[in-house]
């Protein structure tokens, strides 16, 4: 017995692990594909699948949300990513030249990553409430009108954006700081004997050597921001209208309020086809081992 | 080959960082480097604070927006065992979910992940391997809820906790392989070499040599997805009814109805970040090491 472990121990350690891939994740998508030529219909409790494979084409081109579900989640991305890419890269290269508050930086970050996202939208959903949020709270203080955040078209993207932006800037920052941390010091010496002023040090030395970490860090941060779902189905659901509809909570209201299984399907390979799409084309940016 | 030998080893992101005491800020420089680190450290702890009182504001005191206020537990005893309220059932079965899916993913992705260290395993194999990794972490969870719904609707695990942990397990997958083998790679291979030599199988190297070596990557992986299965949402909004639904999805309850639940849902919320804080005061810099390795090397 034991023998027999250890003879094969190289081919069922792999195993578990590709049953899961396999039967979890390659077969859910190969239904997928299934999925998105028929017609699902629940009677009794049991699924009645039809074939029909135009109808969920036709859905895709009449929805009229999808539309602006991408619009608002390419301004989500860019705006959100660019920002926290920015103030991530900022609060690194300064808590770096600061003789104390690393600890404490590095422990107050690594809280908006940690807690669930449905709290932080808890938080926020307080935070802007329009007759008691703290935001209104100072207006009215100041002598300002009150804003609806979450309830007014213009407002409530930016404030989503804005949460997005709070919960995961100490993400951009705790990669980045380890990564300038991670700097050697005879490169700065070597620079400084050389005669370069911090400035040029940080912008021509430092930031040049963080760009796999950068890459890293932007790349994740865009699929990640791409997948956003718990905290904006907390605070607006997708709207008012479909001010705040993002491709994600699209695709569950196609699959789970209006029941539409086969159009979901459709949808999803659309989506997982994007995703593979973006990295196929950021790979290079990647650095050699990247995530492994 | 005693256990714990890396142990006290510190991790990569805590070295002291010598080379930009090179290039401290000084004078008034220091001090405005100063404040906007307190600012930042302000905005991040600003909404916890927010919601910290709240949840101690009778809902009263909350909707006048009241700063002074005689604080009371009464959000919380109403939460955890008012009769109207199925959260006590929530926070077990979130801790069921994460603590059972945590050890499956540890147990298959240690395993897995020494495997595609230390044998050799043809290159489609491999790169086949973690290149899906990549792939399905990226991929939202969302596009899979609705396979898994039908698959679980007729396998009987819809509305079963067993088919939740299932799911968080192969969420969880990548991230723990990944760690893992980052962790294997430390462990000098003379090491493993050694105990081959001394006549160990392939099995007992593991068990007795690496293994114990590769304690801080356990620790690291486990808190992390235990936090991640703990915070999972989207999935368990999908595939849990009233009696299998875990705690973030109690919580959104308490936001989506027609009036909204203010001081109960803070409660709540504030609960539902007990088991990061706890695991961060024990273990932040397993936590931080994961979060950021494969990142910087």
């Amino acid at each position: 017995m034991r023998d027999t472990l250890n003879r094969t121990f190289k081919h069922w350690s792999l195993l578990p692990a590709v049953l899961v891939f396999l039967l979890l994740t390659i077969y859910p998508i190969a239904n997928l594909v299934r999925m998105s030529v028929s017609t699902i219909e629940f009677s009794g409790g049991v699924a009645r699948w039809s074939f029909t494979p135009l109808s969920n084409l036709q859905l895709l081109i009449g929805d009229t949300v999808l539309g602006a579900a991408a619009v608002n989640t390419t301004v989500f991305v860019t705006v959100a990513v660019t920002a926290e890419m920015a103030l991530g890269l900022g609060l690194a290269l300064l808590v770096a030249r600061l003789a104390r508050g690393k600890g404490l930086a590095r422990t107050v970050m690594v809280l908006p990553i940690l807690v669930p996202a449905v709290a932080i939208g808890s938080m926020w959903k307080l935070i802007y409430n329009y007759d008691f949020g703290v935001f209104n709270q100072a207006l009215t203080a100041i002598g300002m009108m009150p804003v609806n955040w979450l309830g007014s078209t213009k407002v409530a993207l930016i404030a989503v954006i804005i949460v997005d932006i709070w919960h995961w800037v100490p993400f951009v920052f705790l990669i980045l700081f380890a990564a300038v941390e991670g700097v050697s010091p005879d490169v700065i010496e070597a620079a400084r004997i050389d005669g370069a002023t911090n400035r040029q040090i940080t912008w021509r030395i430092i930031v040049p050597l963080l760009k796999p970490a950068l890459a890293v860090a932007l790349i994740f941060r865009s699929i990640l921001a791409f997948k956003t779902f718990d905290e904006v189905f907390l605070l607006t659901s997708g709207g008012p209208g479909t001010a705040t509809e993002l491709v994600s909570l699209h695709l569950y209201k196609v699959f789970f309020e209006q029941n539409q299984l086969g159009y979901g399907a459709l949808l999803s390979l659309a989506i997982i086809a994007a995703v593979i799409a973006f990295l196929l084309v950021s790979r290079k940016a990647l650095p050699q081992r990247g995530m492994a | 080959m005693g256990p714990g030998v890396c142990r006290d080893d510190k991790p990569v992101g805590h070295r002291v960082s010598a080379e930009l005491n090179a290039m401290p800020l000084a004078g008034r420089d220091r001090a405005i480097g100063y404040a906007l680190l307190a600012l930042a450290v302000l905005c991040v702890v600003g909404p916890f604070a927010w919601i910290l009182m709240s949840s101690f504001k009778h809902q009263i005191a909350i909707l006048t927006g009241a700063w002074s206020f005689t604080p009371t537990l009464s959000n919380y005893t109403e939460v955890l065992f008012g009769r109207r309220s199925d959260f006590a059932g929530n926070v077990a079965n979130s801790a069921i979910v994460a603590a059972s899916s945590t050890v499956l993913v540890l147990v298959i992705g240690t395993l897995a992940a020494y495997s595609l260290y230390r044998f050799k395993w043809a290159r489609w194999v491999t790169a086949g391997f973690l290149g899906w990794t990549l792939v399905f972490h990226m991929i939202p969870a969302l596009t899979l809820v609705g396979p898994w719904y039908l698959a679980f609707r007729e396998l009987g695990w819809y509305d079963t906790l067993a088919g939740l942990v299932l799911t968080h397990v192969t969420l969880n997958l990548p991230m723990t392989v990944w760690l893992m083998m980052a962790f294997f790679r430390e462990i000098p291979p003379e090491i493993d070499e050694a105990a081959i030599v001394d006549g160990c199988g392939p099995l007992e190297a593991f068990w007795y040599v690496a293994l114990p070596l590769a304690v801080p990557g356990l620790i690291a992986a486990g808190v992390l997805a235990f936090i991640f299965s703990w915070n999972e949402f989207a999935i368990a909004l999908n595939l849990t009814a009233r009696d299998t639904a875990t705690v973030p999805v109690a919580i959104a309850r308490f936001a989506q109805q027609y009036e909204v639940q203010h001081s109960q849902m803070a409660a709540a919320a504030v609960i539902s970040t007990i088991p990061a804080v706890l695991l961060m005061a024990l273990g932040q810099r397993y936590i931080v090491r994961g979060l950021t390795l494969g990142s910087v090397k």
